[in-house]
């Protein structure tokens, strides 16, 4: 077994993981971020940051109501006000093209998670829908004048209620190539109605927004039908194909630019309101507008994770050995968007089971459509399968990592498919030791006022990859660019690029740049589903093949290094992977629908993950506190210790909110966040952050280029239950409600 | 925001004249709550009297052992005052759990006194607030009314009050003295926040024009003191529950106890239906939940909220627990 160790707080760089070759001597060595200076600097320059000029400002005038019509708007005060360029609502605002619907043809028709025709319907469908833009010479003037926009409404009856629209639920379908949503493999009730032991949990998650650090922003110019964009989407070409279709532009009529992006976790996946309307806007006005969102803004026209109501029920031998496995799970989603999750996905992949039973269902309501965040339902269902195994575990009277070891399987429960790579009972023995985990004592030891407990869960995200393309080229001046659209939101592709650049061409690194964040740039995937790693590694690792095969054909100048031939000849030699228009393109993506679909088939890729905390629970106030954590990891090969380290330690962080934290409340009667800002929503402080030890297998997918899976989203998953497991182990509670607040701990809250 | 003009008085006497001849006008201390409250609408100002630079800053020693500080330190400077630390270690602790360190090093100790409630509905522009709008009705009642007052509340308004600082102020008998035009008075910390009663939008004796120049806290208690705050997160999050204590036990006897209560209160709370119950008694766990359960008599919850009258009695049982448990040396020092 290789590991990485890697320290918390990371040392500047950390060593090589072994077994590497000569030649290959940057990939996997903890390089620092090529961003990371002008980041801690304060150089960087965001979206909101960047001078532009003739420059206007734009904000936003939320809809009060859940459903409503707009009967007239009165702008006039606004208009009135010193300052105010105008004010943009359905009366005025030209005309977008309606979104389109989805086509696994082209994923960039997935952009949008609302179908709601902003400024141009009179029609209201969630509280704080944008219905007026104001635009000014100023944030602060625009933002004024919003307050004097009247909006006329008749109010319509809503449905809001999360809990009470409960049985208006339905199933949700499960399509092929999308996550697992449903399925069936032998008769699960009538397998736990005949097991031996029986648990069987009702839990619930609520709702959580991204509350990345850099707030939406977008600014827009037009000149005449040619548009430039800056916004730090996480999907640039998306974004792109998406707003040339909404106004009805020519695709490469449209540039957009996201450089600099300050974290996204799903929430800027999507194009939603505030970049619509900002070129909309900048479209009326015909001056550039820049629309700075305000956090109350971002959350209430941004998706956010969907609440979940989950049941788990698990039948089992005497021994552990798992005879039935049932997990369904109700999701919030929207009347104008948004969708079902894949809450049920980890009982599909977790254990061996001879009979099992996953479903979903969807409430929709009148509210913002839900969206991707950060391991969409798997950071949610993990929390109900890993706590049920918890519970297991202590009925059977059994090690959690025993009872783990006793149910371990190489293929998928529910379909039979091969794993291509699991290696759990090693991710298992790499935590335990690493935490000390045999040597933890009984739970709910005394220290003081507080109960000291240790819990573990496993962690897992599959695996997928997308199209990529880039350009590499190695010019005469003895440099290395590697040029492609792909979004950095903080977790260094950028970086890890350059690396494998190096790598592949055996040059220097720092000979290597990576140009990005640009549709003027070969079409990237988005960033996202812990996709763009692998995504890009391969192109690259194509690109460089071709750019040595044609360097090979150089002639005799080709004896040395790659930078020495090209020197040599005198001339950049450039190459490109795929091809982003035309017939061409139109077959690339056919041949990743086939080369999916098949793999599919084949095998289930994953990250794998094994989680160990210790808690301490305040005895009299019921406060949580975590106090230490180990995770190991199996994410395939990896490329960048120091990054890789980063984007799980972020995940256990992120977790740390899911447990302890982080809930986003709703007025039930009206529809409206209660508290839309991080006054009310809780994302965990440094204090409630311990260090956290992170090992890595480092082993690589024997079915991936280069061995590369992808880290972003597995760290967050199993993080709930490993606390809850933790405080259970603690206190004796089992506790089924996150987050996991003191009136929770001591059996206080009124149950969900 | 709404347009509106700032001015830098040079001197307190011009700061009162300012406020004084100006309908609409507001002082201005580190403008951490302020600001926010103005760029969202739910304040207004005409003008605004930037009374941060004004020489209020002085931490005083009195001569009865007291001390009188200036109403513009700055909260991290007073929680960091070698004399505060070592005398009133339960205010030093209850600034130190209050925001963040860069929201402490801003906000002052006067316009800590004036901060608003954090009701979410109060900053709900499209939500009824009374406290916003006195008569407009109540949308946290029956709303999300877990972070709701339970103690001192009317049928107008539950907000919580948000303070730190001011529970642990009622808690040492602190006085502030408010200068206008007309004069000084000195009035009691218990006394300057008032119940929402039928106008919750008033919040203090303070009138418009009257400036919070000093608090004046008498020489400490005898006795330890702690400040033990129950939030949702380790740090920067208001108070579930907090308790400020001062306990003094003689031969076994409580001589005299301090109690204030924060989070649970549309006021910062002083307990004194609970100090009469501890004071000439021993202490024990079941006598501070006596002595709390009468405190809370009173207390109107709802299911969401309900859970502060028991967190209550828990932390004050553990706080008072550990103030007389002698060997138990981090008790009030400071960490």
């Amino acid at each position: 077994m290789t590991t990485t160790p890697t320290r918390p707080r990371a040392t500047p760089s950390t060593p090589p993981t072994a077994g590497r070759t000569d030649e290959r001597q940057w990939v996997g060595r903890g390089v620092d971020r090529r961003d990371g200076p002008a980041k801690v600097h304060g150089d960087a320059l965001y979206t909101a940051d960047r001078p532009f000029p003739g420059l206007t400002h734009g904000w936003m005038v939320h809809a009060p109501h859940a459903r409503a019509r707009i009967v007239a708007i009165d702008t006039a005060a606004a208009r009135a006000h010193p300052g105010v360029v105008d004010v943009v609502t359905h009366d005025n605002a030209p005309r977008m093209a309606p979104p389109p619907s989805a086509s696994l043809l082209d994923l960039s028709s997935l952009a949008s998670r609302s179908r709601v025709e902003y400024l141009n319907t009179d029609q209201v469908h969630y509280d704080g829908q944008p219905v007026a833009v104001v635009v000014a010479e100023s944030l602060e003037t625009a933002r004024y004048a919003a307050s004097l926009v009247r909006v006329d409404y008749e109010v319509l009856p809503a449905t809001t209620d999360f809990r009470a629209a409960r049985d208006t639920a339905t199933r949700a379908k499960q399509t092929p190539a999308a996550p697992t949503v449903s399925g069936t493999k032998g008769d699960a009730v009538a397998s736990l109605d005949a097991s031996p032991v029986v648990v069987e949990l009702g839990l619930t998650t609520p709702a959580h927004h991204h509350s990345a650090m850099e707030p939406h922003v977008t600014t827009a110019h037009w000149d005449g039908d040619r548009l430039t964009v800056w916004d730090p989407t996480q999907g640039i070409d998306w974004c792109r194909k998406h707003l040339a279709r909404r106004f009805g532009v020519d695709v490469r009529q449209v540039r957009v630019l996201a450089p600099v992006i300050g974290g996204g976790f799903g929430g800027k996946g999507s194009v939603w309101a505030g970049t619509l309307l900002t070129v909309l806007a900048a479209r009326h006005v015909e001056r550039p507008v820049r629309m700075a969102l305000s956090r109350e803004a971002v959350t209430r026209t941004v998706g956010a994770r969907t609440p979940t109501m989950q049941r788990v029920a698990l039948g089992a031998d005497r021994d552990g050995r798992l005879r039935s496995v049932v997990h369904e799970a109700v999701v919030r989603s929207s009347t104008v968007g948004g969708g079902s999750e894949q809450v049920v996905a980890v009982s599909t992949a977790l254990y061996a089971t001879p009979a099992l039973r996953v479903g979903t269902e969807v409430v929709e309501l009148d509210m913002l459509p839900n969206t991707f965040m950060r391991a969409p339902g798997d950071a949610t269902g993990s929390f109900g399968l890993e706590s049920a195994m918890d519970q297991l575990a202590h009925d059977v009277s059994l090690d959690p990592v025993e009872l783990r070891l006793r149910n371990d399987t190489d293929r998928t429960p529910l379909h039979g498919r091969r794993f291509s790579h699991r290696r759990v009972p090693d991710l298992m023995e790499l935590g335990s030791r690493e935490f000390g985990w045999a040597e933890r004592g009984p739970g709910g030891r005394r220290d003081g006022d507080r109960l000291v407990g240790h819990g573990m869960a496993l962690a897992y995200h599959p695996a997928l990859t997308f199209e990529a393309h880039v350009v590499l080229r190695a010019t005469a001046a003895g440099r290395v660019v590697l040029r492609t659209s792909a979004q950095d939101m903080g977790m260094g592709i950028a970086t890890v690029l350059a690396q494998v650049v190096a790598d592949e061409l055996a040059v220097p690194l720092d000979r290597v740049g990576v140009e990005y964040g640009d549709s003027d740039q070969p079409i990237a995937p988005p960033a996202g589903g812990s996709t763009q790693t692998a995504s890009l590694t391969a192109a690259t690792v194509r690109a460089a093949e071709r750019l040595r095969s044609r360097v090979q054909r150089l002639g005799p100048s080709a004896a040395g290094s790659v930078l020495d031939a090209v020197r040599a000849h005198g001339q950049d030699v450039e190459v490109v992977v795929g091809h982003d228009e035309g017939l061409r393109a139109r077959a690339g993506t056919l041949r990743w629908i086939a080369e999916t679909l098949w793999g599919q088939r084949r095998w289930q890729r994953a990250a794998w993950g094994a989680h160990f905390c210790e808690v301490a629970v305040d005895a009299d106030t019921g406060e949580v506190r975590v106090t230490r954590w180990v995770g190991a990891f199996d994410i395939g090969a990896v490329l960048n210790a120091k990054t890789a380290a980063s984007q799980l330690r972020g995940g256990i962080v992120m977790g740390l909110g899911l447990a302890l934290t982080e809930e986003s409340v709703t007025d039930a009667r009206t529809g409206r966040l209660v508290g839309p800002d991080l006054t009310h929503y809780h994302v965990p402080s440094h204090a409630d952050v311990p260090e956290i030890g992170i090992h890595l297998l480092g082993d690589p997918d024997p079915t991936a280029p280069r061995g590369v899976v992808g880290a972003g989203e597995v760290g967050i998953t199993g993080v709930g239950a490993a606390v809850a497991n933790a405080v259970f182990d603690a206190t004796g509670r089992r506790l089924t409600h996150l987050p996991l607040t003191p009136d929770r701990v001591l059996g206080l809250a009124p149950e969900a | 925001m709404r347009p509106f003009d700032y001015a830098r008085p040079a001197d307190v006497d011009e700061a009162l004249s300012l406020v004084g001849d100006t309908p609409g006008a507001r002082f201005l201390g580190g403008g951490t709550n302020l600001v926010d409250l103005l760029r969202r609408g739910v304040e207004t100002a005409d003008l605004l009297v930037d009374v941060s630079r004004l020489p209020l800053d002085e931490i005083e020693e009195a001569a009865d052992g007291g001390l009188r500080v200036g109403a513009g330190v700055r909260n991290s400077d007073l929680a960091h005052h070698p004399l505060v630390r070592r005398r009133y270690p339960v205010l030093s602790r209850a600034l130190l759990s209050g925001a963040s360190g860069q929201l402490r090093a801003m906000a002052t100790v006067g316009g800590n006194l004036h901060q608003r409630t954090r009701c979410p509905y109060f900053t709900d522009l499209d939500a009824p607030c009374n406290k916003r709008d006195r008569g407009a009705g109540c949308a946290a009642r029956h709303g999300a009314s877990r972070g709701l007052a339970v103690l001192g509340t009317s049928e107008r308004c539950a907000a919580t009050h948000p303070s730190d600082l001011a529970v642990a102020l009622v808690a040492l008998d602190a006085r502030i003295e408010l200068a206008s035009r007309d004069g000084v008075r000195e009035v009691s910390a218990d006394g300057f926040h008032v119940l929402p009663g039928e106008t919750p939008d008033i919040e203090t004796v303070a009138r418009r024009d009257e400036l919070v120049t000093a608090v004046v806290l008498p020489s400490p208690p005898p006795g330890r003191g702690d400040y033990r705050k129950v939030r949702d997160r380790a740090s920067y999050a208001f108070a579930l529950v907090s308790v400020a204590a001062v306990l003094d036990v003689v031969d076994g006897d409580v001589a005299s106890v301090r109690l204030g209560l924060g989070g649970v209160g549309t006021v910062p709370w002083r307990a004194h239906r609970a100090e009469a119950h501890l004071t000439g008694s021993p202490l024990s766990d079941e006598r501070v939940a006596e002595a709390v359960a009468l405190e809370l008599a009173d207390a109107r919850t709802t299911p969401d909220n309900a859970f502060k009258v028991e967190l209550a009695r828990r932390t004050a049982v553990a706080t008072l627990r550990r103030l007389a448990t002698p060997s138990d040396s981090t008790a009030g020092a400071i960490a």
